[in-house]
């Protein structure tokens, strides 16, 4: 009887756990894809995130399961690429970077209409990670500056600023395209 | 606001991050300069661009892997169907308490091949010998099996060795070598089955794990493990994933059921 009500009680909570969690399985993949690129690596890094999600998922208390989750996985996805040794090619301080002058990508020199779908994978993945995660986030996941904020754990006016850097950045990177001449 | 000062808000007013007062300088501003109302069109551009990025979502191995139930193709243009199935689950659960998960009636071999996998995993009863040394492990079912399982060491090919244990399978004892790949455990079970032919190798997913089975000289081979499909099925025991210019596996060729008396 003993064994059974254990079980019961842990298979309630599991059931909890993936009630709560499941329906952010695809913006967690994602998220996990765009960050560590390799697709092997970036299911390991989800599969880690759920684990660990499950362990302290009495910890969670039932508000926005999503950058709950999400911030997890991108835990699991730098400790993965760090285990990787490819840390110096994912954390440059990039809120340091230089950009360029303003007006160096003024609207008028940019064609952006005609970018395709894959210019514009190619740049985001050649971009820092702190830029994509935060356009991935913003503008794949819908989420809001102050998710952002709790999900990559820096304050708002971070968000703020990277996304800004990354929106220029991206701008940037399409307009110079030197395929673009030939589209 | 000059264009200088507008500048660091364009971002966050077209996400509406901006508080009222704020968005109201930057309108009044867009208002009257064209340059500015430029550039917070091309922003609107690049992150309708960026929005419109490829989406990688969760393939249904790892969702079935994580707890969540495939929802077949087919089923989406259905929702009748989905429906009903929904009803019946919900019938089941409140019959049940607990719901156990509805599956297609697959192959009870296979099943049991996955569950030996899993059960490997959790019960801490992965090895029974512990070597990556082939000529520790060949040997180490001599007497418990009535056949001997050749050991290929694949270390060459990424695939590490890391020792046997015996398993039961299908009313049978069968050897189970058991091979590491970056952190992944593949089970590959083998056991005779006499005149059978020869089998090409099958990839499938089940329970969210990958399996690749095949047959050869008599000998029934499966693989099982977590690793993605495309690297499991460069596991170089198994004979369709070979250059054509290779010829079978020296050890696998060897195998040989061997007469119990």
């Amino acid at each position: 009887m003993y064994r059974g009500g254990l079980r019961l009680t842990e298979r309630m909570r599991r059931a909890r756990f993936e009630a709560a969690m499941l329906p952010h399985l695809d913006a967690a993949h994602n998220l996990a894809r765009w960050l560590v690129a390799h697709p092997q690596d970036a299911e390991d890094a989800v599969q880690d995130a759920f684990l660990r999600a499950l362990t302290y998922f009495d910890a969670f208390h039932g508000e926005d399961g999503r950058a709950w989750l999400l911030a997890i996985v991108r835990n699991s996805c730098y400790a993965r690429l760090r285990k990787n040794r490819r840390r110096s090619e994912v954390m440059e301080p990039v809120d340091t970077l230089e950009l360029a002058a303003d007006g160096g990508a003024s609207p008028e020199a940019l064609h952006l209409r005609q970018a395709d779908r894959q210019r514009v994978q190619r740049s985001l993945e050649c971009l820092p990670a702190e830029y994509r995660e935060a356009l991935v986030l913003r503008e794949m996941e819908g989420m809001s500056y102050k998710q952002i904020a709790r999900i990559t754990d820096v304050p708002m006016g971070t968000v703020m600023s990277r996304l800004a850097r990354a929106r220029r950045r991206l701008q940037e990177m399409l307009a110079n395209d030197p395929q673009k001449e030939k589209v | 606001m000059n264009c200088h000062e507008v500048e660091p808000w364009l971002s966050p007013y077209i996400d509406r991050e901006l508080d009222l007062e704020r968005s109201l300088e930057v309108e009044a501003h867009l208002a009257e300069c064209e340059r500015c109302s430029r550039a917070v069109r091309s922003l609107e551009e690049v992150s309708a661009l960026a929005g419109a990025a490829p989406l990688y979502p969760a393939s249904p191995a790892l969702r079935e892997r994580l707890g969540g139930r495939r929802t077949p193709a087919s089923w989406q243009a259905a929702p009748w169907l989905v429906t009903a199935a929904s009803l019946a689950l919900a019938a089941l659960a409140i019959w049940r308490f607990s719901p156990e998960p509805v599956r297609p009636a697959a192959d009870l071999l296979e099943r049991d091949i996955v569950q030996e996998h899993v059960r490997s995993l959790l019960a801490d009863h992965l090895l029974d010998v512990r070597s990556s040394d082939r000529q520790k492990v060949k040997p180490w079912f001599n007497g418990k099996l009535d056949y001997a399982p050749e050991v290929a060491d694949l270390s060459g090919q990424g695939f590490e060795l890391t020792g046997g244990r015996l398993d039961y399978l299908g009313g049978r004892a069968v050897a189970a070598l058991v091979y590491q790949r970056s952190q992944h455990v593949i089970n590959v079970f083998v056991w005779p089955e006499a005149g059978q032919p020869d089998r090409a190798p099958a990839a499938r997913s089940i329970e969210g794990f990958n399996v690749v089975s095949w047959r050869t000289k008599g000998m029934n081979w499966w693989a099982v493990s977590d690793l993605h499909s495309v690297e499991l099925e460069e596991l170089p025991l198994c004979p369709c994933f070979m250059a054509p210019n290779r010829t079978l596996h020296a050890s696998v060729a060897a195998s040989r059921p061997r007469n119990p008396s």
